[in-house]
């Protein structure tokens, strides 16, 4: 086989498995994620669906119930109705009123109840213009 | 101070803008001009270091009119800590970035001073114009003058937050940066060799060193986060894919590509384009890695409030990708080679793999990282994409990897005969199906196929690098004699490119095994105990010995001694603790203020080769909490006064009245007040020890963790031996010319042809051929040389021909 045509057909190999293996990204970033809600819109969500949660938690709402906690939050502009939410499992360190977290879950009678061990809070910490202690 | 500092600043903005004017004077060849402009940004660099000191000599000195301080420090803040809280805010962090461009341009400057004479004006005018745009940015753009001051002056700043109160604070922030700005460095000689069609090897060898400084600064930054978020935050792991860890490690794997593909161009002049990409893709995603963190486009654990710089970044990213574009199509036709890869066992077809294998890693990493912004774009709904999705292509293309790993070091460059590669294989080859017959037979690593195929690819490839150095040094030792460690230290330190590379490839080797180890074998459970109660947690006894808990003017700490038995004996008495910090900066009113700031957990790591202890507590405060609230009603009450007063409170009661009849004494009352408080906390503290409350504790074991660690300062270790310059550089002429370089490399290419024959690694006729074609090769460039060095400046002329008379019958001879 002369070199020219056997460069080609390399070439040919090359992208098809490179178009391929795309395909499988895409097809599967698509199927695997988990849509992400504020809690204004899981209000109407269709309960036993998988969401992830990004809200504020409402300040003083937080309390511990045995070795888990129920809070409220709200859309991340403040406004909206509050969300219930109930959680069990670790709670991360800056988990507090006011932080913005996201959380796995679903819907359960009008209350998201989070998957353990999928509480994301943000770090808060640096680049803030304004630090509200 | 605060108005000094913003002179200078503003002068240091002018000063790199004249850099780049002057160096673009002299472009057709003018040194004064190119001279003086060096010296510009050596001037550029003494201002920013300027900048940089009045700003922590105003962090140690406590100077509260300065707004950086006060929003970063405090009186409290301890002073280690005092250091560092300048890269916390989105002011320092630019100064920084733009202090760490200062000094790296700076250094390629000095070291280029002789060289590269056409390349070298176009190179400065892009590294200050980054300088200059960031410099600018701290002017010219809201909210970001590190110089900024306030007026009044408080009393006192609102403080660090206490999570970030770690040394890893001190080291991992100026880590990253100074990886994300070195790369730079290569970025604009890149820029000025396409501009100037000098697209040879030369600028490639003139910034190899910052290339891979930036990729061990990088690296370093990388672990110190991952080793951070381990110790420190409470959830265990060292790695979540979030953006911010993500768009720190996009740099380094393309980074890791150009490393390797440079070394093509510069023995091969191969894949010219394909570098001239990845050095575009390096900086434009080390600048995306600026930006994320300033941006908040995308949800991540590190949220960032403002996003006043973020859209700057972002024109800048916009004007370098199209810029850089626009360049490498108009200069294709200089940057095609008429060579062609050989043969496909060879080590320059590994390294296209391993570029392919890098560069796929990094788009699958970038498109699950934007991600959200891209569902968005096709369904309107915004998605995310989590851990698993990631592991499932990382896996396999990290485990490709690994296997490359250890093949690429066993082959030689251009060519390897088969009889050759099977004499080279056949050790590795049996070591990795040794471990992977014994880790299916004695260990349940079959379960985890990938784990298994992993563990079985770094035997390989630590095998291979092992039988190298050992080749290596035994060809050596017959060369020179001496003894056998001998010959291993003087191997390295002659070839420390070839021999700190390998050492890089073992490191990485090490941090997989323990990265899949720990990921597929991990047991993490949650457990809830009360004082003195026992579990079993993987073999091992946990036990809750009894509570300890402390308070301060600043915390509450709820800490837990708990005893970790195996087989009867204990291994382990750890001290874990949840802190609830009080906020800072504003005034403590109440005893619930303690559980209104930050909480912490302090981890208790009983650290081993074969296994790491992890266990962090999460207590259950309710009854405290519950007292908390009792005491301060109590005290509200007290200050309050009126019908129902509780009797103890009288003297209170007293003193609040006459404080309000006259302000003086009011300090004196709510210093009072406060002591009472801090007395009722610690009361209420004591009462916790003998609560018998709960504690669930998160346990867990993790397998061959420490060797990410152990394996990463081995890459570390290698990426220095590699940076570190060769002793007849340190020692010979400061002045280096173009033609020298090039005869440099030459030799050292027959030196590596000359190794790898001895090392049994290139057949005798394979060699043969090679040598020849070398030798050829390096006489061309000493008839270059001698004939008065071409275009490469007439200064030098007599010299490298007396020099490369000599040289020529070195090369003849053989």
């Amino acid at each position: 086989m002369d070199p020219q045509r056997k460069r080609k057909i390399r070439l040919v190999v090359a992208l098809s498995v490179a178009v391929l293996l795309s395909v499988a990204l895409i097809y599967t970033s698509f199927t695997a994620s988990t849509q992400a809600k504020e809690p204004s819109e899981l209000l109407s969500a269709t309960p036993g669906t998988s969401y992830d949660m990004t809200g504020e938690v409402v300040k003083g709402s937080i309390e511990h119930q045995g070795n888990g906690i129920a809070f409220l939050v709200r859309d991340r502009d403040g406004s909206g109705q509050a969300l219930p939410v109930t959680y069990h499992g670790t709670i991360p360190d800056p988990f507090r009123g006011g932080r913005e977290i996201v959380l796995t879950g679903e819907m359960k009678s009008g209350t998201f109840v989070g998957e353990p061990e999928t509480l994301v809070t943000k770090c808060p910490s640096k680049f803030t213009t304004q630090s509200n202690g | 101070m605060a108005s000094l500092g913003s002179v200078l600043l503003a002068l240091a903005f002018f000063s790199a803008v004249a850099a780049a004017v002057l160096a673009l004077r002299g472009r057709h060849g003018e040194r004064r001009w190119v001279d003086l402009s060096r010296r510009t940004v050596y001037g550029f660099c003494a201002l920013l270091t300027c900048c940089v000191a009045i700003i922590e000599i105003a962090f140690a000195g406590n100077d509260f009119s300065f707004n950086i301080v006060q929003q970063h420090s405090s009186l409290e803040t301890p002073a280690f800590y005092k250091m560092a809280a300048m890269w916390s805010s989105q002011e320092g962090s630019l100064l920084l970035w733009a202090w760490v461009l200062s000094l790296a341009s700076s250094a390629a400057l000095y070291a280029t001073r002789n060289r590269l004479r056409e390349v070298v004006p176009w190179a400065t005018a892009v590294m200050m114009g980054i300088a200059a745009f960031f410099t600018g940015l701290m002017l010219f753009a809201p909210d970001v003058d590190p110089f900024a001051t306030l007026s009044p002056v408080p009393s006192d700043g609102i403080g660090l937050n206490p999570l970030l109160q770690h040394p890893s604070m001190m080291i991992h922030p100026p880590m990253l940066y100074s990886g994300y700005v070195t790369t730079t460095i290569p970025f604009a000689f890149a820029i000025g060799a396409l501009i100037t069609r000098r697209v040879d090897a030369e600028w490639v060898r003139a910034t190899r060193r910052f290339a891979l400084i930036s990729w061990a600064f990088l690296g370093l930054g990388l672990m110190l986060g991952a080793r951070w978020s381990y110790t420190e935050l409470g959830w265990g792991g060292y790695w979540a894919w979030d953006p911010v860890e993500n768009a720190a490690l996009m740099p380094w794997l393309i980074g890791t590509a150009f490393l390797h593909s440079i070394m093509v161009q510069e023995k091969r002049g191969m894949l010219k384009v394909w570098n001239a990409c990845l050095v575009v893709g390096t900086f434009s995603l080390a600048l995306l890695g600026t930006f994320l963190v300033r941006s908040g486009v995308l949800q991540s654990i590190h949220a960032f409030g403002d996003n006043t710089v973020g859209p700057y970044i972002l024109g800048l990213i916009a004007v370098v990708l199209i810029g850089s574009t626009a360049l490498i199509v108009s200069r294709l036709d200089d940057l095609r080679s008429p060579k062609r890869i050989d043969s496909l066992i060879s080590r320059e077809a590994v390294f296209l793999i391993n570029n392919l294998l890098l560069v796929g890693l990094t788009a699958v990493i970038f498109w699950g990282t934007f991600f959200p912004l891209i569902s968005e774009l096709f369904t309107g709904e915004k998605a995310s994409l989590a851990a698993p999705w990631f592991d499932r292509y990382t896996t396999p293309l990290a485990i490709l990897l690994v296997l490359f790993t250890g093949i690429g070091p066993l082959l030689a460059w251009r060519r390897v005969s088969w009889d050759s590669a099977k004499r080279i294989f056949v050790l590795p080859l049996v070591v990795g199906a040794v471990v992977t017959v014994a880790l299916v037979l004695f260990t349940d690593a079959a379960h985890k196929p990938w784990a298994l195929a992993l563990f079985a690819f770094a035997a390989f490839a630590l095998t291979g690098l092992a039988q190298e150095f050992w080749r290596g040094a035994a060809a050596r030792r017959r060369l020179s004699g001496g003894s056998m460690a001998g010959a291993l230290v003087a191997l390295v330190s002659r070839n420390r490119r070839r021999y700190g590379g390998y050492i890089v490839h073992a490191g990485i080797a090490v941090l997989l095994i323990g990265i899949a180890a720990s990921s597929s074998f991990q047991t993490n459970r949650d457990v809830t105990l009360r004082p003195g109660q026992s579990t079993v947690v993987d073999g091992r006894k946990v036990t809750y010995v009894r509570p300890t808990v402390a308070v301060d003017s600043e915390k509450f700490t709820f800490g837990q001694l708990v005893s970790v038995e195996e087989d009867g004996k204990r291994t382990a008495l750890l001290h874990p603790s949840r802190r609830f910090f009080r906020p800072t900066g504003v005034p403590s009113g109440t005893i619930g203020s303690y559980f209104a700031g930050e909480a912490t957990s302090e981890v208790g790591l009983n650290a081993g080769l074969t296994n790491d202890f992890w266990i962090a507590p999460q207590p259950d405060i309710s009854t405290v909490q519950r007292q908390v609230r009792a005491a301060d009603q109590g005290f509200a009450a007290c200050v309050r006064g009126g019908p129902g007063t509780p009797p103890q409170c009288k003297s209170l009661q007293t003193m609040m009245l006459a404080a309000r009849a006259n302000p003086r004494l009011r300090a004196t009352a709510l210093a009072q007040i406060a002591r009472l408080q801090q007395a009722t906390a610690d009361r209420i503290a004591r009462g916790y020890v003998h609560d018998d409350a709960p504690v669930t504790f998160k346990v867990i074991v993790n397998p061959l963790v420490t060797w990410i660690w152990i394996g990463g300062l081995i890459a570390f270790c290698g990426a220095l031996i590699a940076i570190w310059p060769s002793r007849g550089r340190r020692r010979g002429s400061p002045v280096r010319t173009e033609a020298d370089a090039l005869k440099e490399a030459k030799y050292r290419e027959i030196r590596d042809a000359e190794l790898d024959h001895a090392a049994g690694k290139l057949s005798d006729e394979d060699y043969a051929i090679l040598d020849a074609e070398l030798r050829k090769e390096a006489v061309q460039i000493l008839d270059e040389v001698g004939a008065g060095g071409g275009s490469n400046g007439a200064g030098n002329g007599n010299g490298a021909s007396a020099n490369g008379g000599t040289a020529r019958e070195k090369v003849e001879q053989g």
